[in-house]
């Protein structure tokens, strides 16, 4: 307890910046990846058979193989001069991107198909459909999940470490290897984590009531 | 030929190996009220999907107005615009609320003016007892008032024709009657309308002419004093004898 206060003490400036780059980095990876997701997911829902088995490839290719060996792919396989985070940061996003496709496909999935129907009958183009009908009512079943995945991503980012990119493993690497004791800046960190998605999933169970009151 | 607005010819429909529809020629004239009555899993359904083409027909063609819907080159929108479709299960949308749900199409795809359309629509609520809830969400509405803002939702569009699916199927037995009230009221204004139900009742009163369709066939039309004072069809006998 007593190293654990001194270490706290001595390195914050290194354990917040730590936090500060896993939290940049959780919040580019969920953004792009959303993004790049709700692409994926339109390919994968497309009548155009090829963009279909396109997107159902990327997608079992990412979630069949470890995040640490797509890392490490994207990190050879990147020009020289592409900076190293931004080679890990944008494996995380393809990596996150093939998540939250399959979230999204689900959620428009678990749209009733009635409402489908309905918006069609009533001679509403595709376009309005999805965007007054569908998209709307999909977000409900998208949002907790997408939380869950946010939290996933959090975890994920340590990864990043593997390669230095200044999130909280990165911090914690710093410190022991300056202390040589791998104990206490762990136990930092990993309270630093668990905190930010107990916060985190909290806030996803108040959402998660507010959403189910308008059922 | 110009009072018919919906004709079929050699209708046919699979869904996989089965063979729903074998074969549906029929013409509905402008005006007119069609019952379809028949035992579950006969067709009916899928026949009154088929002329709105939520189901894409295997074989055959339907004609709306002259014109073959089944064309690619159609324009799906611009044509279903032109019929309404009452759901089973009311298929309103919870995420707008009532006046919402009615004005959404108008303003979206006709380009009415919003404050014109809301006008619209409150008369509309007004017709059938609605207007207190227009700024409700659609839970707070029960099956059957539901049902009615389905109808009304239809109705703004102004469409040519009604089709309605079964529309007291998934009702409680005290709400039926608000429901049958205000499509009897619409068969009196004019309006092209299919109804497929199982309310033998209501489709006698009601309708102009009855389709029986059982097996993927009409296996009897007529008046409905013919079809259900003195049926024809073996069919049309046994399944009368079951539900009257």
């Amino acid at each position: 307890m007593d190293k654990i206060l001194k270490i706290l003490i001595k390195y914050y400036p290194v354990f917040l910046e730590g936090l500060w780059g896993t939290l940049w980095v959780s919040a580019v990876v969920v953004a792009l990846g959303s993004v790049l997701g709700l692409l994926i997911a339109t390919f994968r829902m497309s009548k155009v058979k090829p963009l279909s088995w396109l997107a159902d490839a990327y997608i079992e290719v990412l979630r069949g193989t470890p995040v640490l060996l797509q890392l490490y792919v994207f990190y050879f396989a990147m020009p020289d001069n592409v900076p190293e985070a931004v080679s890990i940061i944008v494996a995380l996003v393809v990596n996150a991107s093939a998540y939250i496709s399959e979230i999204i496909r689900a959620g428009i999935g678990a749209v009733d198909k009635g409402q489908w129907e309905a918006a069609k009958s009533l001679g509403l183009s595709n376009k309005n459909i999805m965007s007054r009908v569908i998209l709307p009512q999909a977000t409900k079943n998208i949002l907790p999940a997408l939380c869950n995945e946010f939290i996933t991503t959090i975890k994920g980012t340590s990864l990043a470490s593997v390669f230095f990119v200044g999130e909280l493993m990165t911090s914690f690497k710093t410190i022991q290897s300056a202390t040589f004791l791998p104990l206490p800046a762990l136990i930092i960190v990993g309270m630093i984590y668990f905190t930010l998605n107990f916060v985190l999933s909290r806030l996803l169970r108040v959402l998660e009531r507010r959403l189910a009151v308008s059922d | 030929m110009t009072d018919i607005i919906i004709r079929t010819e050699g209708l046919k429909k699979n869904f996989g190996d089965l063979e729903v529809l074998k074969g549906i020629d029929v013409s509905i004239r402008r005006g007119e009220v069609v019952s379809i009555i028949g035992p579950s899993g006969g067709g009916k359904s899928t026949f009154l999907r088929c002329l709105n083409l939520l189901e894409q027909p295997t074989a055959g063609k339907v004609f709306f107005k002259e014109q073959d819907i089944t064309d690619k080159k159609m324009d799906t929108c611009k044509f279903r615009q032109q019929i309404g479709m009452v759901f089973q299960n009311f298929n309103v949308f919870p995420n707008m609320t009532v006046l919402e749900n009615i004005t959404l199409t108008p303003i979206l795809e006709k380009k009415v003016p919003k404050a014109q359309a809301e006008e619209e629509a409150m008369a509309l609520l007004k017709r059938v007892g609605l207007e207190d809830k227009a700024n409700e969400y659609p839970r707070k509405l029960s099956g059957g008032q539901k049902q009615r803002l389905a109808i009304v939702r239809a109705l703004a569009m102004q469409p040519d024709v009604m089709l309605f699916d079964e529309p007291t199927s998934a009702l409680d037995p005290e709400m039926v009657k608000e429901v049958l009230n205000v499509i009897t009221e619409l068969t009196k204004s004019g309006m092209t309308i299919l109804i497929v139900t199982h309310e033998m009742g209501f489709a006698r009163e009601v309708s102009d002419r009855v389709l029986f369709i059982c097996d993927g066939i009409i296996k009897e039309e007529g008046r409905p004093e013919q079809i259900f004072t003195c049926p024809r069809d073996p069919s049309t006998i046994k399944f009368l004898s079951m539900v009257l």
